[in-house]
């Protein structure tokens, strides 16, 4: 549930096109095109004196979250809300948003895990200042930053998911390693200890030598000021630190002792739970299952710094509620909004904590959240805190591609400084003619 | 006396009289009359057919394909109504970006590898086929049944159980009973093995399809060729594979060469489901790209002509085959 999570499965859109002809006349084809379809079905109070509200949730995986947010939606008394549990995995649910967003049929209420400024510019996001601004410094600045275009925010976090590397206390006290890496060659020293001294991998960070977890964070984490765009908007990645950051983060793949693949991404725990590696790159959302699996065998930490100049980073990500611009219910969707994720602490608590594990973005309401006191829980949520990061709502996909394209090839295949700076100067070029046209 | 006969007028065969012509105007008109009634109700039944599939190529085909050709002359990002014309613009866009163009490059490297092994593959498993005597049928059947099975799915299999860089995974199971080490099949540039998954799983797929086609071509060759030849002193074998069956497939081959470079054209599932994440950098074929830009990015204006140009480049294949091979010209 990473902001970062890519597709694991595929839409088959190709043969939808090829079949589609045959099939014109099928209503419920018509209906699921326009994303009209009441699939999943819906809750809602039935007072027909209330407004009528449609609201849209990915299939969240873990058990007992599609019935909370439809006891959400009955219990709250100022309209009928009808929820939609959008099925599919990976890109499905965005894609049918979008969608949704360009036909007549959009849901009022959704939630997404980034912005599009692009649908800012067509009007189609409602901007929620007046019910977010008096308590936009309870949020951090990463849960905020994302969805804020020209001063004004347009969704409210729901729940914060940051990334992290699990680490076994056993196996680290079996390699005498003492203290947690915090630059990026103490990580390599301590992955070919850890190895060598338990006879296993060192770490997996995803059969992709780390470019999908990691090509944000290593920015982040390379030094202070690095970030993928500035705030005034200027592509800004193409620094020789993070050049040499990405050659870190080869640098430990090289080391032979990395796990290059496994059966799950980077964002299943499995390969850490079934012993195959002494860390593994994860989120907060596994947690549960390492503490069931290994008790307290097991701490975190962030991805460290380059150097001693530099902090360890995390991403803050994690999904957002949006409200639809050109809905009927505007206000009252806003107003729905609000009571779910400004006023209702114990709706809060109950959807981060009571089925999933993630941190709930109103800061005090995580300072009074029992479960994320203690332990690696209390742990992660410091780290957000501290070195919580977010990309401004202007990087988008395009950019996302160029970037990842340009990581692969430096995380894969290594080279000088100057080629990777070189292989950054080149992304930065195609992000730069792309945010143009974003302005 | 010359006396006066009657005469009566000269009946012609040809024209009616006045009550017949009456009669016979209220016959044609019945009977143009039953013929239009009959036009009408087949008029109907036409409709009746073809009327939804017409409908149905209108709305998700022909539309569409015009609303693009709209779009790929527009900015249009996050609406599908364009907000500005921009000419060329997207296209110069889309041949300036190296992913794109990269893509494409992609798509060569694949086809280089896919169209001729499916041609091969599939022209020998249709030889064999067709030359077992027993249980033809089944035999058929079997090579057939892998086309039934989803892209996802056959990728799923050879991404986590077979080509999976586990050692756990079935390939490297076979490479450690040689002794050998364990091989990262996807994730790693050089050695570029995630052709070998990439082709296989898409020769697994697609090779039965392709046999049925070889297999009718084949069923059409008359025996007494094969007879004659050996009247004439041909071995059975390659000499009448070579001077009888090969040409005589023409129409087959011409198809099935078509037909795997226009899937190859337009290669996804696999792709997509196999390289997916940071491995996708290493293989993206053009419809991934298109995708990621239309459908990630929201940008309909390039997507839409990205999408157009491996429109055009599909068509120039066909009419250049056209050419050299002939298809679809008169023996």
């Amino acid at each position: 549930m990473s902001q970062n999570q890519s597709s694991s499965n595929s839409f088959t859109r190709r043969r939808f096109l090829q079949y589609s002809g045959g099939l014109a006349l099928s209503g419920s084809l018509l209906a699921a095109c326009a994303g009209t379809g009441a699939g999943g079905g819906g809750t809602a109070n039935g007072n027909s004196n209330l407004p009528n509200l449609t609201q849209w949730y990915h299939q969240y995986g873990e058990k007992g979250t599609e019935q909370a947010v439809r006891s959400y939606a009955k219990n709250y008394t100022k309209a009928n809300v009808t929820v939609k549990w959008v099925a599919g995995v990976g890109n499905a649910y965005g894609n049918s948003v979008n969608t949704a967003l360009l036909g007549s049929s959009a849901p009022d209420i959704f939630e997404q895990s980034a912005l599009s400024v692009d649908q800012v510019k067509q009007g189609l996001l409602a901007p929620l200042d007046d019910i977010f601004a008096a308590h936009k410094d309870d949020f951090l600045p990463a849960s905020v930053k994302p969805f804020t275009v020209n001063g004004h925010v347009y969704a409210i976090k729901m729940l914060n998911d940051p990334t992290f590397i699990y680490y076994r206390k056993s196996m680290f006290q079996k390699a005498n390693i003492t203290k947690i890496p915090t630059t990026i060659d103490e990580l390599i020293d301590a992955a070919k200890k850890v190895s060598a001294a338990n006879n296993v991998k060192s770490i997996y960070i995803g059969p992709d030598a780390g470019v999908d977890a990691l090509h944000q964070i290593a920015i982040w984490a390379s030094g202070p000021q690095q970030d993928l765009l500035s705030a005034d908007n200027k592509v800004i990645f193409n620094t020789d630190r993070v050049a040499n950051m990405y050659l870190k983060i080869h640098e430990l793949n090289a080391t032979g002792n990395v796990l290059p693949d496994a059966t799950d991404f980077w964002w299943s725990i499995n390969p850490f739970l079934n012993g195959s590696v002494a860390m593994q790159w994860c989120g907060l959302w596994a947690m549960p299952q390492v503490v069931t699996a290994l008790k307290d065998d097991f701490g975190i930490f962030p991805l460290p710094g380059l150097d001693a100049q530099s902090d360890p980073a995390t991403v803050d990500g994690g999904w957002a509620e949006m409200v639809y611009a050109k809905g009927k219910n505007v206000a009252a969707a806003k107003a729905y909004v609000e009571s779910l994720w400004i006023d209702n602490a114990t709706v809060q608590k109950d959807w981060n904590v009571a089925y999933g594990f993630h941190i709930p973005p109103r800061v005090s309401t995580s300072a009074q959240t029992d479960k994320l006191k203690t332990g690696p829980a209390a742990d992660a949520v410091n780290i957000l805190n501290k070195y919580g990061h977010s990309a401004t709502p202007y990087w988008n996909a395009a950019m996302e591609t160029y970037l990842e394209d340009a990581v692969s090839k430096i995380l894969k295949g290594g080279g000088t400084a100057s080629n990777a700076k070189t292989l950054l100067d080149q992304a930065a070029e195609k992000c730069n003619t792309e945010l143009q046209k974003e302005l | 006396m010359y006396s006066e006969k009657k005469v009566e007028p000269m009946k012609s065969l040809s024209t009616p009289s006045q009550p017949e012509i009456i009669s016979l105007r209220n016959d044609t008109k019945a009977s143009r009359q039953r013929i239009k009634q009959q036009n009408r109700k087949a008029a109907l039944v036409f409709w009746c057919f073809a009327g939804p599939l017409i409908l149905g190529l209108t709305v998700f085909f022909y539309i569409p394909i015009i609303w693009a050709v709209v779009l790929s002359f527009a900015n249009a990002r996050a609406t599908l109504t364009p907000t500005g014309f921009v000419g060329f613009q997207n296209y110069i866009d889309m041949f300036k970006d190296s992913a794109f163009t990269s893509s494409l490059g992609t798509f060569l490297l694949f086809a280089l590898f896919i169209v001729p092994t499916t041609f091969a593959a599939s022209l020998g498993m249709a030889l064999l086929v067709n030359s077992v005597k027993k249980a033809q049928g089944f035999f058929r059947s079997v090579f057939f049944l892998p086309t039934a099975c989803s892209y996802v799915l056959a990728s799923a299999v050879w991404r986590m159980g077979i080509f999976s860089g586990t050692d756990s995974g079935l390939a490297n199971t076979v490479l450690h009973l040689f002794h050998l080490n364990s091989f990262d099949w996807i994730t790693t540039p050089t050695p570029p093995w995630f052709w070998l998954v990439l082709v296989t799983v898409r020769l697994w797929l697609q090779v039965g399809i392709y046999m049925i086609i070889f297999v009718a071509g084949l069923q059409e060759i008359p025996r007494e060729l094969y007879e004659a030849s050996y009247v004439d002193g041909a071995k059975k074998g390659w000499e009448t594979f070579r001077a009888i069956t090969f040409p005589l497939l023409r129409n087959a081959s011409i198809s099935v060469l078509l037909l795997n470079i226009i899937a190859a054209f337009q290669a996804f599932d696999e792709f997509y489901n196999i390289m997916f994440g940071g491995n996708l950098s290493l293989a993206r074929p053009p419809l991934v790209y298109i995708y990621q830009v239309a459908m990630f990015n929201q940008d309909f204006g390039h997507g839409s002509a990205g999408a157009l140009i491996l429109t055009i480049i599909i068509i120039a294949f066909t009419l250049l085959q056209g050419r050299f091979l002939g298809f679809g010209k008169k023996d």
